[in-house]
């Protein structure tokens, strides 16, 4: 069965703040949600599909006695930033499958407030893998650091050409007014930040902030008659990469196994995609997962992403929104990857719209490169 | 007056997949396993095998040489232990054998590790139950 014509997001909304001690992390998903019912011209009593993730323990049950909700379906799976992402699939084929009619996607968190140290935190936990790790100190950051420093030996990537990446990334931020930095950077800028973990430096990591946004998914037959004009979900897959019994290549990421199953099931090839949202955790993340994902061959990332290719105006624009790198990144982001290309489709992005854009991919990446992660694919189209 | 110095690193937790391993390595032996059944050669150390569940392992000593796959030297990280040793070298290390393992590169100054480097373990004892085996660059 697929979910291509079936389900179709109807609404959208991401949080304004950026930082917000004086709310909770269920009042910024609460708000949220509001925000995207709204938006869908739905209610609260419409919904009886609810998906989050990053609320601790049973916390979507917590979610759902917060907001008076009693679901027929529910769906908390914590794949990391990747999760949103997954959700909008998820939700698509519960649709599809009749198991529930509106559902309602929801992401808050308090990472900045809270002083989450995320990318230099240290780790712990008790999963098997771990007792062969955390006795080295890895770090978010370092962990990605592992494959930027590969790439770099194996295919003469350069520490200019991740930088490149973040100057896009910033332009696209300065164009949106919600973003967090808005103020242009150059090459130079990101090689004299300090390094946090070589090969990246401060200004490759995406920084952190409070943040949320909600999605509503309803069917592709009742969007049609709602707000808002529907945004089609024509594929979803989902895949996970990490040590292969300490065999893995540290260049290849989990979008290499998701990314060409989505646009088979689309029907869609690369050069049909008008803009792509990429996860972008680290500068690195962004590289290897276009190669991953197939928009360029593996090893030549670095030169795809030159000469204004991923910018407004360029073959393939990606994060228009200012991405984890310069709007914000509250800890697990997915759900702005959806958002963002979602207001594309409908062409709602002001300064920073993709000119004709019908066709959107997004792709979320949880967990870290150098490890292990999962990675959630996307085709969305209007 | 001399001062204990306590470990304060992350240790370990040992349970029955990776004891022999870790027991070895208080012996300051480099252990991977491989699996009787289908001939794979696994890291890091479990009860099974990854490639088709078999019980049927044994464990094969390393040489304890290999080479450098990838590093990272880390200047920040803000949790105990690493906090005091910062700037220190991360890397995957791939064993002569053939597996890769994430490691700790000592013996040497963070700047003078590269990709391909030779390198040969060695052991930090952190408790007396409980060494960490580390590399260094080999030996001339």
């Amino acid at each position: 069965m697929s979910i291509q014509g079936k389900a179709a997001i109807a609404g959208v909304y991401e949080h304004p703040l950026r930082w917000a001690p004086h709310k909770t992390q269920y009042q910024i998903m609460a708000e949220s949600g509001r925000g995207a019912l709204e938006d869908a011209g739905l209610t609260l009593k419409d919904v009886d599909g609810l998906f989050t993730s990053g609320v601790s323990g049973m916390g979507i049950v917590s979610l759902a006695e917060h907001l008076n909700l009693n679901p027929s379906y529910l769906d908390s799976n914590s794949i990391g930033g990747s999760s949103f992402v997954s959700h909008t699939g998820h939700a698509a084929a519960a649709i599809a499958a009749g198991y529930c009619n509106v559902a309602l996607i929801l992401y808050g968190s308090k990472w900045s407030s809270d002083r989450f140290a995320i990318g230099t935190g240290g780790a712990g936990g008790g999963d098997p893998s771990e007792q062969f790790e955390n006795c080295y100190g890895p770090t978010t950051v370092g962990d990605y650091a592992l494959t930027a420093q590969r790439h770099m030996h194996e295919f003469g990537t350069t520490s200019e050409q991740l930088a490149e990446i973040a100057v896009v990334t910033r332009r696209h931020a300065s164009l949106n007014p919600l973003a967090k930095f808005r103020d242009p950077i150059t090459v130079q800028d990101v090689l004299t930040s300090r390094l946090v973990s070589s090969p990246l430096h401060l200004l490759d990591c995406c920084m952190i902030s409070d943040g949320g946004g909600a999605i509503v998914v309803t069917s592709a037959e009742r969007a049609r008659d709602l707000r808002k004009k529907p945004v089609q979900i024509l594929s979803a897959a989902e895949s996970c990469y990490h040590t292969s019994a300490g065999m893995r290549d540290l260049t290849d990421a989990a979008a290499k196994q998701s990314g060409p199953t989505a646009l088979a099931r689309a029907s869609v090839a690369h050069k049909d995609i008008d803009m792509a949202m990429v996860y972008d955790s680290f500068t690195i993340t962004v590289l290897v997962t276009l190669e991953s994902l197939g928009f360029c061959k593996k090893g030549e990332g670095g030169s795809f992403i030159q000469n204004g290719r991923i910018g407004l105006g360029g073959e393939l624009p990606i994060n228009t929104d200012g991405g984890g790198l310069s709007s914000n990144h509250p800890g697990m982001r997915g759900i702005f990857l959806v958002i963002e290309a979602t207001k594309q489709l409908r062409g709602e992005c002001g300064e920073r719209q993709v000119k004709d854009c019908q066709l959107a991919f997004c792709h979320g990446t949880g967990g870290t490169l150098g490890l292990r992660h999962s990675g959630a694919s996307l085709v969305l189209g209007i | 007056m001399a001062e204990e110095k306590k470990y304060k690193k992350p240790l370990p937790r040992i349970d029955e997949e990776n004891k022999p391993f870790w027991e070895a390595c208080a012996r300051h032996e480099l252990y991977v396993q491989k699996c009787r059944s289908c001939g794979k050669l696994f890291y890091y150390a479990r009860g099974f095998c990854p490639e088709d569940l078999s019980s049927d392992l044994e464990w094969v000593k390393c040489s304890g040489k290999g080479t450098v796959y990838t590093f990272t030297v880390t200047r920040q990280n803000q949790s105990a232990g690493f906090r005091d040793s910062l700037p220190y070298v991360m890397a995957y290390v791939e064993l002569e054998e053939g597996v890769r393992m994430l490691t700790n590169i000592v013996g040497c100054k963070p700047d003078e590790v590269k990709i391909g480097m030779p390198v040969e373990v060695t052991f930090e004892d952190a408790t007396p139950e409980i060494s960490i085996p580390l590399f260094q660059p080999t030996a001339k």
